[in-house]
């Protein structure tokens, strides 16, 4: 059976089924999502308001037998903080069940009548149409534990916390573990807020009886999921006991720090002194010494990497799940805090309140720049989310992310490109990933086009991260590769093996043509991975997006950032060249 | 000369009486290259992705200098 959309209008509170149209056809997860968004969503709408749509989309493989590591969901629609187009793409064990329900795309449009929230349960046999009274106002960990109760079948639930409910611009999706744990995120861009605007607290994915993901050519999936596989069981980093395995993605924290990359103290040095305090080998220690944690956890079923971890808390009891290398950034280097419990339950906030952790670390960043707390301080740092549990005018204000933040308090180091903060790789000392923030449709976004790989990691080659040269060209292979592997429902995670290991490659490329029923040569990656960046784009640009807004902010060109003493001199026509391909 | 080394992550197991971002200082002849270093410690070459010296990527045949700080790194990416 052909993959079909499926269209909900929470004006009318009713649902279609509809044919794939042949313009879609070839696309999956952030390709679909984003062409749906470019097709449907007027780019000068306000990304709040009754026309814009939340779009939702796995990739090309998930829920294909045993796909590996494939359990991304795509989201899509106008952001409220960046007012341009973003996808925003999560794990959890929404991705399989939406495309096991035969959906290749679910389009969100319309809105309720005034002060009327709903949970939506999708299932083979349509959506039904609850009131959430019995969840609004609850934080995610309650509306998980709330909905498994009232639905049967152990559902995906994708739900958004009290700041989508409130509208904040920082406001993620929040998508439930394999353990009905919020944690795994759509977290940038604050596409919560968009899902809270359709009056959507929870959307409930039952995909019992589904008629499953058609395969249109098994050998060849079969044939290609075997080599690519084979690519992530084998190489150091992805492997059962590799770097993600035991220590996560905050492997990196040491790392980046050894680099003189790590933003600290909202990005005034390259290094933080505490680094190893809140870094992955100290999330092994804790789950080692405490236990009732674990490393090496899964986000979703079928994933071979596993770099998800459980934290403990000092009594030993699981607390939260995950501290990623980012949240452990954004909430403790960046804020100046080395305190990895402390991290662990704001971790849990964000989780709970449903906020974007990077957004979330670098406002309490801006707010102690700006005055409102030392850096360093951990308690006044966990008591900011109480102003927003609170939704006081305060906690408003840091709802709405770092430049409203900065705003509030005066602060001129502003760490935003087209208003989404940076994540947790210096541009200064990191030339190509600067690149990246710069000129990424998204706003400053590292998965965007993770330059990171050669620029550290020594993968798919070395380049030296001071320097300017070649960078544009690197940036730009990056970004359109990641826009593939963002649409075929893998995890970004394959993208270090497959670098590395050409069968791995050929083996990812060749089961997406498996699924898709076409021929693995037939598909260049990197062309279709620059035609979504087009599509994109060109929403942006019909957004009022310029040149001007592929910028990194006025502070890196004068500012010398420690160790290695550098500004941001990347020549403006050099990021101008990146997308020049397009005119 | 004197160097301080350091090993992250999967690495770390060859050295364990050093605590998280600790440092082995080490006395190593004039001349000494990374790699010579990375023998003597007993780190698998092939477990190698990248070696830094001062926060910079350097190359295994280069020569290491009086105070340098060296941190041999294995494959490692993130997000």
């Amino acid at each position: 059976m052909a993959r079909k959309i499926l269209r909900i209008n929470m004006g009318a509170l009713s649902f279609a089924y509809e044919e794939v149209p042949g313009k879609w056809a070839k696309w999956g997860g952030r390709g679909l999502t984003s062409v749906i968004v470019a097709d449907e969503v007027d780019p000068t709408c306000h990304p709040l308001g009754p026309n814009n749509k939340l779009v939702i989309a796995p990739g090309w493989v998930s829920g294909a037998p045993a796909a590996p590591s494939s359990g991304r969901t795509s989201f899509g629609g106008k952001s409220p903080l960046t007012g341009g187009i973003k996808e925003s793409n999560s794990g959890g064990i929404s991705a399989q069940k939406i495309a096991k329900l035969g959906l290749a795309a679910i389009i969100i449009e319309g809105v309720p009548e005034k002060g009327k929230w709903y949970t939506l349960a999708i299932t083979k046999d349509g959506v039904s149409f609850d009131s959430a009274d019995d969840i609004l106002g609850k934080g995610m960990y309650e509306v998980d534990e709330i909905l498994w109760k009232k639905f049967s079948n152990e559902p995906a639930v994708i739900g958004i916390g009290q700041a989508g409910e409130k509208k904040l611009s920082n406001a993620g999706i929040s998508v439930n573990d394999p353990e009905n744990k919020p944690g795994r995120y759509a977290g940038r861009g604050g596409l919560g807020a968009v899902m809270g605007a359709r009056g959507i607290k929870a959307i409930v994915v039952d995909d019992t009886d589904g008629p499953g993901v058609e395969v249109a050519n098994m050998d060849l999936f079969k044939t290609g999921r075997k080599k690519l596989t084979d690519a992530i069981m084998s190489h150091d980093l992805t492997k059962p006991g590799g770097g993600l395995n035991l220590y996560g993605t905050n492997v990196l924290m040491n790392i980046i720090n050894e680099a003189g990359g790590l933003p600290t103290r909202n990005f005034s040095a390259g290094q933080f002194e505490g680094a190893s305090l809140i870094s992955g080998e100290m999330v092994a220690e804790m789950v080692e010494k405490r236990g009732g944690g674990m490393t090496g956890h899964g986000c979703h079923a079928g994933c071979i990497i596993k770099c998800s971890n459980i934290y403990p808390d000092e009594k030993g009891d699981a607390l939260v799940s995950c501290v990623e290398y980012e949240t452990a950034w954004a909430l403790g280097a960046n804020c100046g805090i080395d305190d990895l419990d402390y991290v662990a339950q704001m971790t849990y906030q964000c989780n709970d309140l449903g906020l974007d952790s990077i957004e979330a670390g670098n406002t309490i960043a801006i707010a102690m720049e700006g005055g409102a707390l030392e850096f360093g301080d951990k308690v006044g740092a966990l008591g900011l989310f109480d102003e927003i549990r609170k939704m006081s005018p305060l906690g408003r204000i840091l709802g709405q992310g770092v430049e409203a933040t900065a705003k509030a308090y005066g602060v001129h180091r502003v760490p935003t490109v087209k208003g989404q903060s940076m994540p947790a790789y210096e541009p200064r000392a990191i030339k190509g990933i600067g690149v990246t923030y710069a000129t990424t449709p998204m706003g400053a976004d590292h998965t965007a086009g993770y330059t990171i790989a050669p620029e550290i990691a020594g993968v798919s080659g070395k380049v030296d991260p001071l320097t300017d040269e070649g960078k544009a060209a690197l940036s730009l292979t990056f970004q359109a590769a990641t826009a593939f592997i963002d649409s075929t429902g893998y995890c970004l995670f394959i993208a270090f093996p497959i670098l590395d290991i050409e069968t791995g490659f050929a083996g990812m490329v060749e089961s997406v043509a498996g699924v898709m029923g076409l021929e693995a040569d037939g598909i260049d990656a990197i062309e279709m991975g620059k035609e979504i960046l087009k599509v994109e784009r060109n929403f942006n640009k019909q957004a009022g997006f310029t040149s001007a807004d592929d910028r990194l902010p006025e502070f890196m060109r004068y500012e010398k950032l420690p160790p290695h003493d550098v500004v941001w001199t990347m020549p403006d026509e050099d990021l101008d060249e990146v997308f020049a391909w397009m005119d | 000369m004197k160097v301080e080394v350091r090993v992250f992550a999967t690495l770390r197991r060859y050295l364990p009486e050093l605590g998280i971002g600790e440092a082995r200082v080490m006395d190593v002849p004039d001349s000494t290259t990374l790699d010579e270093i990375r023998v003597i410690l007993e780190l698998p070459a092939e477990e190698v992705k990248v070696i830094m010296v001062n926060h910079l990527q350097a190359d295994p045949e280069d020569l290491a200098a009086d105070g340098d700080r060296i941190t041999y790194i294995p494959a490692v990416a993130g997000g």
